[in-house]
């Protein structure tokens, strides 16, 4: 790799041992991407927050790391395990609160700012058309590639830490013009709207890309879709695909930029969709808790909570999760105050994938089809995916 | 036998191969602990890999398993080299950051299991004696 004269310094340790070790996983992945360069980046997403993911392990190296490491640029992270402020009422335990909250004090020593959110473009972390990022998190990889037409590849924990401490990530990949063409043309001949149906739909593609071998879709014949949709789809097109980039005509920004394709070409009507919702509702579920929030709940979708929530009252353990700057929005305009009058509860800086409630409930209710595969594979629930309005009609039934 | 592949972490290291045709996940497959494998199903189900020179394909599954392969370090569990027929990045983080020599661009068919094997990560070499 052509290293400029600054990126050599920070490699033989002139810039202190964590740009040291930063640099040494930068140019490693980026031998073997065959990049030829690094490049500087606007702003980087962390994974692996949750101290049941990271472990002492984990937090070890991060506190190696934090001895002289300050980030570059702007930094946030991805969900923690439990709410920062409210992990008392939602059940988590003394012992892991302690824990999570050493891993975030680490993370601000390094300058990090401590949001915990999936949805870091919603709350300040909002790169631009064409600037480069390092980012983690699957669902804000996609977003930011597809949805704002940033570039980055799927980072992991670490290697989005060396390019914060850096301010530096290996050209290759999502980077490169080359590698961000469309591969495969999905044609969709049905209406698709609603966050759930958007999900559903990210299910159909991601299944469908892994069978092909592909990476990244181009989608045709959806008319428009909001920002929530965006990024419901977002989520689950990576969690099933492991999607990083998809095109949408007349959509996102990059769907004129390179030639359309018409290769391979995938057609998704009525019946598909109803098939695959049907995969993500378990027959004999039992719903005894419903969350939605997954990617992290934005503003509107707390007002329209709060709409669906004013005078009632939930019977079953319900939890809107979010950042907390927008929790902090939902108390100031009273969306907190109806919200939580319904007995529903925030959990805001995680959610019901990082949170640790493996096995807590039998059946979850979501709208969403990224949490429908955690709820399944890492929480053992069984699944029911429906609208937002669905969601609150059974959690107040 | 000698080998030429891709230095991946720097180092050397002398042990026994323990190979397989598998992949190997770290996070969830691997207990840090033990430094057994655990994934169900997987060819090497219940051996160890601690002090070994591990020998497989490619890495799988979470980036959370760089973390793991610290751990091991740090417990005394990981192996002491990595050989890998293509490198994934969860593995190449795992060994820098846990500072376990590693190589790939290595035909793995020519190493057999319980051989004794010499990792040279700075040269990108694999010696099979």
């Amino acid at each position: 790799m052509n290293l400029e004269p600054e990126e050599k310094d920070m490699l033989d340790g002139k810039y202190g041992k964590s740009a040291k070790k930063s640099m040494e996983i930068l140019t490693t992945l980026g031998e073997i991407f065959d990049a030829e360069c690094m490049v500087e980046i606007y702003s980087v997403q962390i994974a692996g927050v949750s101290y049941a993911n990271l472990g002492e392990a984990g937090l070890e190296f991060l506190n190696e790391m934090a001895e002289d490491g300050k980030v570059r640029v702007l930094t946030t992270l991805n969900p923690a395990g439990m709410d920062r402020e409210n992990w008392q009422a939602l059940g988590i335990e003394e012992e892991f609160a302690k824990n999570q909250n050493r891993a975030i004090d680490t993370f601000a020593k390094m300058g990090i700012i401590t949001t915990c959110s999936c949805t870091p473009y919603l709350i300040g972390n909002a790169p631009h058309y064409g600037q480069h990022i390092a980012w983690a998190e699957s669902s804000a990889v996609c977003y930011s590639n597809s949805v704002i037409g940033a570039r980055t590849n799927r980072e992991g924990g670490p290697s989005a830490l060396a390019a914060a401490l850096t301010g530096k990530t290996p050209k290759y990949g999502y980077h490169l013009d080359e590698n961000r063409h469309g591969q495969v043309l999905v044609k969709v001949h049905a209406p698709v709207k609603g966050t759930d149906e958007f999900g559903v739909l990210g299910k159909i593609i991601g299944d469908k890309l892994v069978e092909l071998g592909k990476k990244i879709p181009y989608i045709t014949g959806i008319p428009s879709a909001t920002v929530e949709e965006l990024k419901s789809f977002c989520a689950s097109v990576a969690t099933y695909g492991g999607t990083a980039l998809f095109h949408m005509e007349g959509i996102t920004p990059e769907h004129n930029r390179y030639p359309k394709p018409g290769d391979i070409v995938f057609e998704i009507n009525q019946n598909d969709l109803e098939k695959t919702r049907a995969e993500l509702i378990d027959a004999d579920i039992e719903i005894d808790f419903v969350s939605i929030g997954c990617p992290h709940a934005s503003i509107h979708e707390i007002a329209e909570l709060a709409s669906l929530l004013d005078g009632k009252k939930v019977n079953k353990e319900f939890w809107i999760t979010t950042a907390r700057p927008t929790k902090r929005i939902a108390d100031e305009v009273g969306y907190s105050k109806i919200i939580e009058d319904a007995g529903a509860k925030f959990a805001a800086d995680t959610c019901c994938v990082v949170a640790p409630i493996k096995g807590r409930f039998k059946g979850i209710m979501v709208d969403s089809a990224k949490a429908c595969y955690y709820g399944r594979a890492k929480n053992k629930f069984k699944v029911k995916i429906g609208t937002i309005e669905k969601c609150v009609e059974e959690a107040i039934k | 036998m000698k080998l030429e592949g891709r230095k991946i972490y720097k180092g050397t290291a002398e042990a026994e191969a323990i190979v397989t045709r598998e992949g190997i996940s770290f996070y969830g497959g691997v207990d840090p602990d033990t430094g057994k494998v655990v994934e169900v199903g997987h060819e090497l189900e219940g051996q160890t890999i601690t002090g070994k020179v591990l020998v497989f394909p490619t890495g799988k599954g979470s980036t959370v398993g760089s973390y793991t392969m610290y751990r091991m370090k740090k417990n005394n569990t990981a192996p002491v080299a990595i050989v890998n027929e293509q490198i994934d990045t969860i593995v190449a983080v795992g060994c820098i950051i846990s500072e376990i020599p590693c190589v790939d661009k290595i035909n793995i068919s020519n190493i057999k299991n319980g051989q004794k094997i010499i990792v040279n990560g700075s040269e990108g070499i694999v010696e099979v004696k």
